[in-house]
């Protein structure tokens, strides 16, 4: 699989985001040749739970079982956030806890740390969260991992790995691999 | 210089022209000569043999159990501190974790601060180290501590002063590439290897001129033989050549230059035969689907030619890993018996799970058995092939992306991560720290970024089946590949331990207590909780005719991230934090140096 660069289409997000269903979505395309509308199906926004609200970005079962975005949210977070920000969104000594952050929190003073990073250097402080704005791993799950933080931040979620998930759709794993530049 | 000089005219008239030089003897001539003074600690891991031998008895099994904090001194810094002291004279030389700080103690006046150098670095490099700001350590020679930053630089500071002679920067820091490996200087040239194989760096160790920085060669861990340095039809794997560009042919497409094989472990070395030794660490990503191949060469063992870096001998113990078992643990040089022969030896516990005595010169795999009974993963090694047996159950890649393989053992963390372990000469046994740790593991597709992690799975890790302790440090028979005796400890053991002539074996726990144990039994003969967690290696020296013993202490690093992440919620939750979860109830944070002697 040959590695091409990935081409951030929203380079500041801080309020110039493709909102679309009141989810601000982050577009990676392999290809700037492709057809814009079957190219750039943001896979974020794809599997984003269709609701209305970006305060509760989920859905869990009564039997407990999470939808697909909450899982994966879990995994992408728990492969990357998780060594500055602890594991499930407990917070270290290095980063906040993102359980709490959440609780105040906007959806878009979110993305815009996410995208942009942060730092808070100084003689007490060594605190520095990178720019991952240009990260398809973290750009393309980025409503997935919300999704699973502000779960966990409501109490709906709790920790370690969600025992019963929904599989992945196919529109999913299109948008996917459409976001990811990867063939299926 | 040879050491049987013919007595001929010329050579006598050399040596008379020698003798009426100033004494211009160099790094390694000197080094050659301090490592083998007990009174001093020269090299990070003793000696160049990586042995963390000790021929110093004061201390020993009858008298141990006296011993006492002489003196403590806090380093200012929080976070793991991996490593240990250096001792050249009367001087300690100490270290930390990020912005890594270098202290010059005098042990004359229990740890007078002599000169401190704190570097400016940016801390945009914090975030792409993966476990921890840990650095393992400073270099000593010709006159200089050398220090490897988290940012790459490596600079020479004098010994005495603490001024900066020169810098040398390894690698980019925006790309992933970071530094936290201890250097080692030999002959003239001081050689260091470099970390970020979560972030798809390309391994490689380098070596500089110990004078000016400037770069004598480098040798990448995958890639065209002129990168690898390698030789297709003299440089062997097993006995056989290797073949033409080795490091590309089993690789997909270009993947290879973003391939991982760094090398933060530990570098040994013979003199006698002029080689080199270390391992590489995990292929990049963790996700097996996603690069297909045997990954060479990552997860190997290195011999390389000291002055050219030319590879003599490779041996790749875990082909297209599957679990993160990076192969950087240190190798051990022994000179022992096998089979009833005088054997130039090779030890190296890997993080796989399987301990491994190879022959040093020939790169002939003679043993390798597994030194923790719950390694699951393969059934055993083929000595001939040199192939792990694997059990499909828990391949990653059999199972495949989005599904999370369970039960696997051992954890990423490996049997046993970089803390060195030591082997003392009298008893001819290997005293090994170890993880006793298993994991689900579930790799997922990822997309490579310069400067961006480059993971790709979760992982949840948790005691072996049927018990709870978290590690156990062992005696380990080296020639038959067999356990001595195994001391159950709740946490991982996480320290590098140190053999000495006294009959006493030291290490740390996660708790943070120092224990001295018997060589020959592992009985424990004393214990002190120092002030947080021991991550550290422990060494001994003496000052003033007087023997002392030294550690580091101040939990994190990658069994300890849970610490140093700061969780108090010790109630249920998994992965490697998850374990270590209830480490919190033990210990703190907090970089402290403690000293031990006898009561006078």
């Amino acid at each position: 699989m040959p590695f091409r660069p990935f081409l951030f289409r929203a380079a500041v997000l801080t309020g110039s985001l493709i909102a679309i269903g009141g989810f601000a979505a982050a577009t990676f395309a392999q290809d700037k040749s492709s057809d814009p509308a079957a190219g750039q199906q943001p896979a974020a926004n794809a599997a984003a739970p269709a609701a209305t609200d970006e305060e509760k970005p989920y859905h869990i079962a009564a039997d407990g079982t999470v939808d697909w975005s909450v899982y994966n949210g879990f995994r992408r977070y728990n492969g990357i956030c998780y060594v500055c920000h602890g594991p499930d969104g407990e917070g270290s000594t290095f980063a906040p806890a993102l359980v709490n952050s959440l609780k105040t929190m906007s959806y878009d003073q979110f993305l815009d740390t996410v995208v942009n990073g942060k730092q808070d250097v100084g003689t007490a402080n060594d605190k520095k969260m990178p720019a991952l704005g240009s990260d398809p791993n973290v750009m393309c799950y980025i409503n997935d991992i919300y999704a699973y933080l502000k779960a966990r931040s409501d109490g709906a979620v709790g920790r370690g790995r969600p025992p019963k998930f929904e599989k992945k759709s196919e529109d999913y794993a299109k948008a996917e691999n459409a976001c990811m530049g990867t063939p299926g | 210089m040879p050491r049987l000089l013919r007595v001929s005219g010329t050579a006598l008239a050399l040596l008379f022209a020698l003798a009426a030089l100033p004494t211009v003897a160099s790094a390694n001539d000197d080094l050659l000569k301090l490592e083998k003074d007990p009174n001093q600690w020269v090299t990070p891991l003793g000696n160049y043999a990586g042995t963390r031998y000790s021929a110093l008895k004061q201390i020993n099994a009858q008298n141990v159990k006296n011993l006492q904090p002489a003196w403590s001194f806090s380093t200012g810094v929080l976070r793991g501190h991996e490593g240990g002291p250096l001792v050249i004279g009367d001087t300690m030389y100490i270290h930390a974790p990020f912005p890594n700080t270098v202290f010059a103690l005098d042990l004359a006046h229990n740890g007078k601060i002599l000169w401190k150098y704190e570097p400016k670095q940016d801390p945009n490099v914090i975030p792409v180290m993966c476990c921890d700001t840990v650095n393992r350590g400073v270099a000593y020679g010709d006159g200089m501590i050398f220090l490897h930053q988290a940012d790459t630089t490596l600079v020479a500071l004098d010994a005495k002063t603490g001024k900066v002679a020169w810098t040398a920067k390894d690698g980019d820091p925006t790309k992933g590439e970071t530094g936290t490996s201890a250097p080692l200087v030999i002959k003239n040239m001081v050689l260091i290897g470099n970390s970020g194989g979560e972030f798809g760096v390309r391994g490689h160790v380098t070596a500089y001129d110990t004078k000016t920085g400037k770069q004598v060669w480098r040798a990448y861990s995958m890639g065209p033989d002129a990168d690898t340095l390698m030789d297709p039809d003299k440089t062997t794997a097993l006995g056989k050549p290797v073949g033409k560009d080795s490091g590309i042919s089993t690789w997909q497409g270009d993947q290879w230059k973003i391939g991982g094989g760094t090398t933060w472990g530990w570098i040994s070395y013979d003199p006698e035969t002029n080689l080199i030794y270390y391992g590489t660490g995990n292929p990049s990503t963790w996700n097996p689907v996603q690069r297909p191949g045997d990954n060479k060469w990552s997860m190997t063992i290195f011999a390389r030619d000291a002055d050219t870096g030319m590879a003599k001998w490779v041996y790749q113990m875990t082909p297209h890993d599957e679990w993160d078992y990076d192969g950087v643990n240190e190798m051990i040089l022994t000179d022992q018996k096998f089979g009833g022969k005088d054997r130039k030896l090779l030890v190296h516990f890997d993080r796989n799970g399987f301990g491994y005595t190879l022959d040093r010169v020939t790169g002939e795999l003679l043993v390798a058995e597994k030194y923790d009974p719950a390694v699951n993963w393969a059934s055993k090694i083929d000595l001939k092939t040199g192939l792990p047996v694997r059990d499909k159950k828990y391949s990653t890649e059999a199972n495949g992306e989005d599904t999370n393989s369970q039960g696997i053992c051992p954890a990423a963390l490996g049997s046993k991560d970089q803390q060195p372990a030591a082997y003392s000469p009298e008893t001819g046994l290997f005293y090994v720290p170890t993880n006793h740790v298993c994991m689900d593991y579930e790799p997922y597709k990822v997309a490579y970024t310069a400067g961006q992690p480059y993971v790709g799975a979760t992982l949840s890790m948790y005691p072996a089946p049927g018990g709870t302790n978290l590690g156990n440090f062992i005696a380990w028979d080296a020639e038959k590949g067999k356990i001595v005796w195994s001391i159950p400890e709740p946490f991982s053991v996480w320290s590098g331990a140190l053999a000495t002539a006294g009959g006493v074996v030291f290490y740390g726990t996660l708790e943070g207590y120092l224990k001295a144990v018997d060589a020959k039994t592992g009985k424990e003969l004393y214990k002190f909780k120092t002030p947080s967690g021991i991550i550290g290696n422990i060494n001994t020296f003496t000052s003033n005719g007087k023997q002392y013993v030294a550690v580091l202490s101040g939990v994190g690093g990658w069994a300890g991230i849970g610490m140093a992440a700061g969780l108090t919620n010790p109630n249920e939750g998994l992965g490697a934090v998850g374990a270590y979860q209830s480490l919190s109830q033990y210990t703190q944070l907090g970089g402290t140096l403690t000293v031990f002697a006898l009561p006078d």
